[in-house]
């Protein structure tokens, strides 16, 4: 599966993406394994309040089931316009 | 439905008359542009402006065909940059078409109100001495429930 990091989730982390293999269930139990990896991790993801995530390029939320996902991504809300 | 994103400057004039004149039958057009805007100070150097390739577009897409199904209206242009803008610049601009004003003019706000919160865009300021993410507002999110 592809992790992808945006904004300063990114910057925190330190790289803009990760290619893992996991057995995570949703998207709270890979932020779990996540914020398990190293301290930049768990320091990105902190607080889930501050963080938005998109399944397979949709928004979505942290209960969101992984099965046969391709790609997740976590990011700050979004400031376009 | 025309849109574009791209690290390229574009030229207002050039889109909206290209816009207008391809519509038939349509009796209004409403243009809105986003300008990088300098900070209090004046002292902005650059707007970064982040996206994420391939979700960007599918979500303004989606963003657009709810305003095509909400609105009458005849047609939709976003064209929306990013990379390393300077204060003045555009970052973006919508365009809309109807047989009347109101479907036009509310379609564009419309369309305003999601890009800013649910397209993946991302802004960063970046002055002589700092550079710093630039935080979504509540009363942007708050502009949603309006809808």
């Amino acid at each position: 599966m592809d992790v992808l990091y945006f904004a300063w989730v990114r910057e925190r982390i330190g790289r803009p993406k990760d290619r893992i293999e996991t057995e995570a269930a949703t998207v709270r139990d890979l932020v779990e394994e996540l914020r398990a990896k190293e301290e930049r991790y768990a320091a990105a993801f902190e607080d889930l309040n501050a963080l938005r995530v998109a399944v397979d390029q949709e928004l979505s939320d942290f209960d969101a089931p992984l099965t046969g996902v391709r790609e997740v991504a976590f990011f700050p809300p979004m400031t376009g316009g | 439905m025309d849109i574009r994103v791209q690290d390229t400057a574009f030229d207002l004039g050039d889109e909206a008359r290209a816009f207008a004149e391809r519509q038939k039958g349509m009796g209004a057009v409403v243009t809105f542009t986003g300008i990088v805007r300098d900070l209090d100070g004046g002292d902005l150097d650059v707007m970064e402006i982040e996206h994420y390739p391939g979700m960007t577009e599918a979500a303004i897409e989606k963003i657009a065909q709810e305003a095509l199904s909400r609105w009458n209206l005849g047609d939709i242009l976003v064209v929306h940059r990013y990379g390393r803008l300077r204060p003045d610049d555009l970052i973006m601009m919508v365009a809309t078409s109807a047989r009347h004003r109101v479907d036009a003019f509310q379609g564009a706000e419309f369309l305003m109100d999601f890009l800013k919160s649910r397209a993946p865009f991302w802004k960063k300021e970046v002055t002589g001495q700092d550079a710093a993410w630039v935080a979504a507002r509540d009363e942007d999110e708050d502009a949603l429930t309006r809808w």
